[in-house]
């Protein structure tokens, strides 16, 4: 795209959505929203990025490589999570007998494993939305 | 002629289904029976067990963690489907039987 | 009266039957593959809409814990359907994905000319 406009504003415009997608993400077990709200709101981010700049420049921002790493990242991290109660002979995926700190209600740091699952998800949309764009929209370069 | 049947058909059938629905037994209180004790243990018990405000999340992750790990494999094998599919082809240089 | 005390408690339902008939319409009528994948993912939305529906409760809040005996609504049909969505969208790509093979291969999207062409490929065969 040649517009001034829409290239400059896209710029200003891209920290915030993503600051408040990682918002929405990390509050999931406070307030509604959680891991799919907030990885769509990150992977929207960057379509916005490769439809206004260019895939070539949005190759750059993120490759196949990263595409690799944070796909299978999210889905390790929510196994190896899930593994950790089988160490202690409890069931799969059981969150605050394993050992998970229950804290108090309403900070952050609170609910046991729940805001690192809700991170793994969130890596894991928002690398889903990313790449199917690009693989969609490959042989179409004018 | 056919466009005509068609919307016809359409609207009858949007009738019939909201007939339907008058004929639904809605309950919107607290005594429905969609509303057993198992939404009842997850309500009262749900803060204590897990430590989280919002049900919802704690019921995604928590009491039914195993279906969300389930649904995270089928966003991967959606992506290794589609890509599978759209594998870049090379130019091969056959020619038609036609001779296009 | 009754009509209108009718349509307005249960709209939440008509709106989710009036979705699906919409897709349904968009599926029969059109010819063109790319409108018939968005017809059957309008279809998806409308039968979601109708099971988030249940769980409405009259006078209940949203399922977030604060102080007091308030009524909370049924929370277990959004986490099911949280799973629906995730597998709708993923059905819609891969179609997409599979139409663009179509393109290629055929030069066009339209059904009626792509069974035309099968056609005169087997007789030619």
């Amino acid at each position: 795209m040649e517009d001034k406009i829409v290239k400059t504003m896209t710029r200003m415009l891209l920290p915030f959505i993503q600051l408040y997608g990682i918002f929405i993400i990390l509050n999931g077990h406070i307030s509604p929203g959680g891991g799919f709200a907030g990885g769509a709101m990150i992977g929207t981010s960057l379509i916005l990025y490769t439809i206004v700049f260019g895939l070539p420049k949005a190759r750059k921002k993120f490759s196949h490589r990263a595409a690799e790493f944070m796909e299978s990242g999210g889905l390790i991290l929510y196994v190896a999570i899930g593994l950790i109660a089988l160490i202690f002979g409890l069931p799969f995926l059981t969150n605050i007998e394993a050992g998970f700190s229950l804290g108090e209600p309403g900070k952050i740091f609170s609910a046991g494993m729940i805001p690192i699952i809700m991170i793994g998800i969130g890596i894991k949309v928002f690398s889903t939305m990313v790449s199917l764009f690009h693989i969609l929209i490959e042989e179409e370069i004018s | 002629m056919k466009r005509h049947i068609t919307n016809a058909f359409f609207i009858i059938l949007f009738i019939l289904l909201c007939y339907a629905v008058y004929e639904m037994p809605i309950d919107h209180t607290t005594d429905a029976p969609s509303y057993n004790e198992v939404v009842n243990h997850y309500i009262e018990q749900g803060l204590n067990d897990t430590g989280a405000t919002n049900i919802v999340a704690a019921i995604m992750t928590d009491y039914r963690g195993f279906d969300t790990l389930g649904e995270t494999i089928v966003l991967f094998s959606s992506i290794v489907a589609a890509a599978s599919v759209l594998r870049p082809s090379k130019k091969k240089e056959e020619v038609d039987e036609h001779g296009r | 009266m009754n009509f209108l005390t009718f349509l307005v408690e249960n709209i939440n339902y008509l709106g989710g039957i009036a979705l699906f008939l919409i897709g349904l319409h968009i599926v029969v009528t059109h010819s063109n593959l790319i409108k018939r994948i968005m017809g059957i993912n309008i279809m998806g939305t409308g039968v979601f809409l109708f099971f988030v529906a249940i769980g409405y409760v009259k006078d209940g809040i949203p399922p977030i814990i604060i102080g007091g005996e308030p009524i909370y609504i049924n929370p277990v049909p959004s986490v099911l359907i949280l799973t629906g969505i995730v597998v709708s969208v993923s059905i819609t790509v891969y179609s997409l994905a599979l139409t663009i093979r179509i393109y290629q291969t055929f030069g066009t999207i339209d059904q009626k000319e792509i069974s035309k062409l099968i056609q005169e490929e087997e007789y030619h065969d």
